[in-house]
């Protein structure tokens, strides 16, 4: 079983943990080894020459999701991100190793990667996913049968509104694991193993490296990375601690400093339901929803939002929700942790003034 | 420029959705239909890179006969023409819907040549599979870039500079034309229908393909489109198979009602201080 990890500046990416706590148990039931594929490039530097992965707080990290190998896989187009390149390399490793299954986290790159390779290598690939398990007679159906192995999976359709439980049948089950859907712990027989870098640096974790050079023929059609601009500061709405959003109920533009205080006030970032990006109130990288960010905010502040489900999908992981509506049946506030019935324009400011008055 | 739009049937609603009593599909008998908001912004965005750079616009859709509506709603926008490839009442998974699409796509360039651009939604609202125009665009060798939300065209160099946002900023890439693109809501905001769209919209013929599930090996088309039949498609089903709908367990809490307007500031300011943020 393979498991494609993708790599940030602290190591393994958090949502490739969750793949790799995911992925585990299901190796395990298998009775198969857990493979890791990474791309070396840019994140990790090659110390030496000839070694791919010498980063050993990184193996230390794989080994303690007691994967066995790692695949990196390096080649000097892979510089740069690139979506067919990437799913091109992941498709000639797939091809080789011949794994059971390959599993990526549901991130967008993850997704793309997965997309991509699935489409070249002319595998069926099944999204989203939060459970997944081999279906039928142990050996009935073999990897050599016509169709492959057959699992059973759920998956999240409709940005998480609903679930759906689908059949899988493939000689290469490729899914990615819906954010959120695992716990990211390590491997729990493994979990006693001592995190201490340096300690371990004469005793190299057993993790075998194995690098994986793919090939592109001189023709290969490829997007082409050519510039990246990092966001300067600010709270960003995916990660704020809070998040005070407006809908329709806020009624202008202008309606929307007083939110815009609040959130200041309390470190947070400022959200909105589609109809306000719709009328031009708001930039769209405010949009909270299923065709927006999704949130996972301590406080979730809605404010003149209905709750409306392609809006709930996207704030329903916040930890608590405050509603501010007219309307106390509005499908917000029947969800909500807590709610103030009433006008946002005259509670919101309120909230602003009582801040201001303990301060002082 | 050519460009190709694909678009595809969804139903509409704010509410949780209701589930037909077999729970294999969304009860759509009291919903109305749409494309979704990604495509929506696709459609906008041909129509504006056509109004600038020259060329038409194309919509495609595999899908029930109904999906007849939304390639109207297109044209109402502004798109030049549409074509429905009929699959019957029931969802394709996405490699056949791919392989339709392809099929669709390869019978439209061998008649009226390449399109320079082939623009998908980035997912569907409701299946949100994530890989038809990756698919697509990988058999018919092209390059694609997902999640996009800013596209320019350079005539001269016959290319296209693709604008996603990422976690921590926005990536820029560039593809040389023809090729694909799946585009994100907020690329722009997409106009309402004019009455003179809506009227010629009504009016619009629209080209007819009707999809066969075949067996692998087969070709893709078959027939001529002789004695006013649609043209057949032959599509391979894939191996991902739906077998039924639920919903998510939902925690259900009761709501705690902190009070009635600005009255209710301070036990408002108490959760905040309680959450440690001011
Ligand atoms: C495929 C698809 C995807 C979508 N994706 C998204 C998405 O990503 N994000 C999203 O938000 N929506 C999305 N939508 C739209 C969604 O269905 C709703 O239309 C939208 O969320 C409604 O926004 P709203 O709550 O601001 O407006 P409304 O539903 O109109 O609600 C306004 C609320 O404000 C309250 N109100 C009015 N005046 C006041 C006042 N003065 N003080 C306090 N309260 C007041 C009302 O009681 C009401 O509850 C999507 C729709 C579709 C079909």
């Amino acid at each position: 079983m393979l498991v494609l990890v993708e790599l940030d500046e602290h190591g393994v990416a958090p949502g490739s943990l969750e793949a790799l706590a995911w992925a585990h148990p299901i190796a395990r039931e298998l009775g198969e080894p857990l493979h890791a594929a990474v791309f070396a490039s840019g994140t990790i530097p090659p110390a030496a020459p000839g070694d791919p992965l010498v980063d050993l707080s990184l193996r230390a990290e794989l080994a303690r999701h007691e994967v066995s190998t790692v695949h990196t896989i390096t080649h000097p187009e892979l510089a740069d991100y690139s979506p067919e390149r990437w799913g091109e390399s992941l498709a000639q490793l797939i091809a080789g190793l011949r794994p059971t299954a390959v599993v990526a986290a549901g991130t967008e790159r993850g997704t793309e990667t997965m997309a991509q390779a699935a489409a070249r290598a002319d595998l069926p690939l099944a999204v989203n996913c939060t459970e997944l398990e081999r279906s039928g007679a142990p050996g009935a159906e073999g990897p050599d049968g016509p169709d492959g192995r057959s699992w059973r999976l759920a998956r999240i359709r409709q940005g998480g509104m609903l679930l759906e439980d689908a059949e899988l049948t493939a000689p290469i089950a490729i899914v990615t694991l819906a954010p959120g859907a695992a716990e990211s712990t390590a491997a729990p027989n493994a979990a006693a193993e001592p995190a201490d870098v340096p300690e371990m640096q004469s005793d190299v974790p057993a993790v075998a490296v194995e690098r994986f050079e793919p090939e592109f023929g001189d023709r290969f059609v490829a997007s082409r990375l050519v510039g990246r601009t990092t966001r300067d500061g600010g709270v960003s709405l995916a990660t704020a601690r809070v998040v005070v959003s407006g809908g329709r109920g806020v009624g202008s533009a202008d309606g929307f400093g007083p939110l815009e205080e609040l959130a200041k006030l309390t470190g947070g970032a400022v959200g909105c339901s589609r109809v306000v990006t719709n009328n031009g109130w708001r930039p769209h990288s405010d949009q909270v929803g299923q065709t927006g960010t999704k949130v996972n905010p301590d406080l979730y502040i809605a404010c003149g939002i209905s709750g409306a489900t392609q809006h709930w999908v996207g704030c329903m992981s916040s930890k608590a929700i405050l509603a501010i509506n007219t309307d106390p049946d509005a499908p917000m506030v029947k969800r909500a942790t807590y709610a103030v019935i009433g006008d946002v324009a005259d509670i919101v400011p309120a909230v602003v003034d009582e801040i201001h008055r303990r301060a002082q | 420029m050519q460009v190709l739009v694909c678009v595809k049937r969804v139903p509409a609603s704010g509410g949780t959705p209701q589930l037909t009593d077999d729970g294999v599909r969304v009860d759509t008998r009291n919903l109305a239909f749409t494309v979704g908001p990604h495509e929506e912004c696709a459609v906008e965005e041909a129509i504006s890179l056509v109004a600038t750079h020259g060329g038409a616009v194309t919509v495609l859709s595999v899908g029930p006969a109904e999906a007849e509506e939304q390639l109207r709603y297109a044209i109402s926008m502004g798109a030049d023409r549409g074509v429905l490839v009929d699959s019957g009442a029931d969802e394709l998974d996405p490699q056949a819907t791919a392989s339709a699409l392809t099929a669709a796509i390869r019978q439209l360039e061998s008649e009226g040549g390449p399109f320079d651009l082939i623009m998908f939604g980035n997912e569907s609202p409701d299946a949100g599979n994530y890989q038809v125009g990756i698919r697509v665009a990988c058999a018919l060798g092209r390059a694609i870039v997902g999640g996009v939300k800013g596209i320019t065209i350079d005539d001269d160099a016959g290319t296209a500079t693709l604008h996603r946002g990422v976690a921590d900023g926005v990536e820029a890439y560039e593809v040389t034309l023809p090729a694909a693109v799946a585009v994100k809501e907020g690329l722009n905001l997409p106009r309402y229908p004019s009455m003179r769209g809506r009227l010629r919209a009504r009016k619009a013929e629209l080209a007819e393909f009707r999809a066969r599930i075949g067996t692998p090996g087969t070709p893709d088309t078959e027939g001529g489109p002789g004695a006013g039949e649609p043209v057949e498609l032959v599509v391979h089903r894939g191996g991902l198979r739906k077998l039924r709908l639920r919903r998510p367990a939902e925690t259900q809490s009761e709501t705690v009602l902190l009070g009635h307007g600005s009255e209710a500031a301070p036990a408002v300011v108490d959760i905040l201080e309680e959450l440690d943020v001011v």
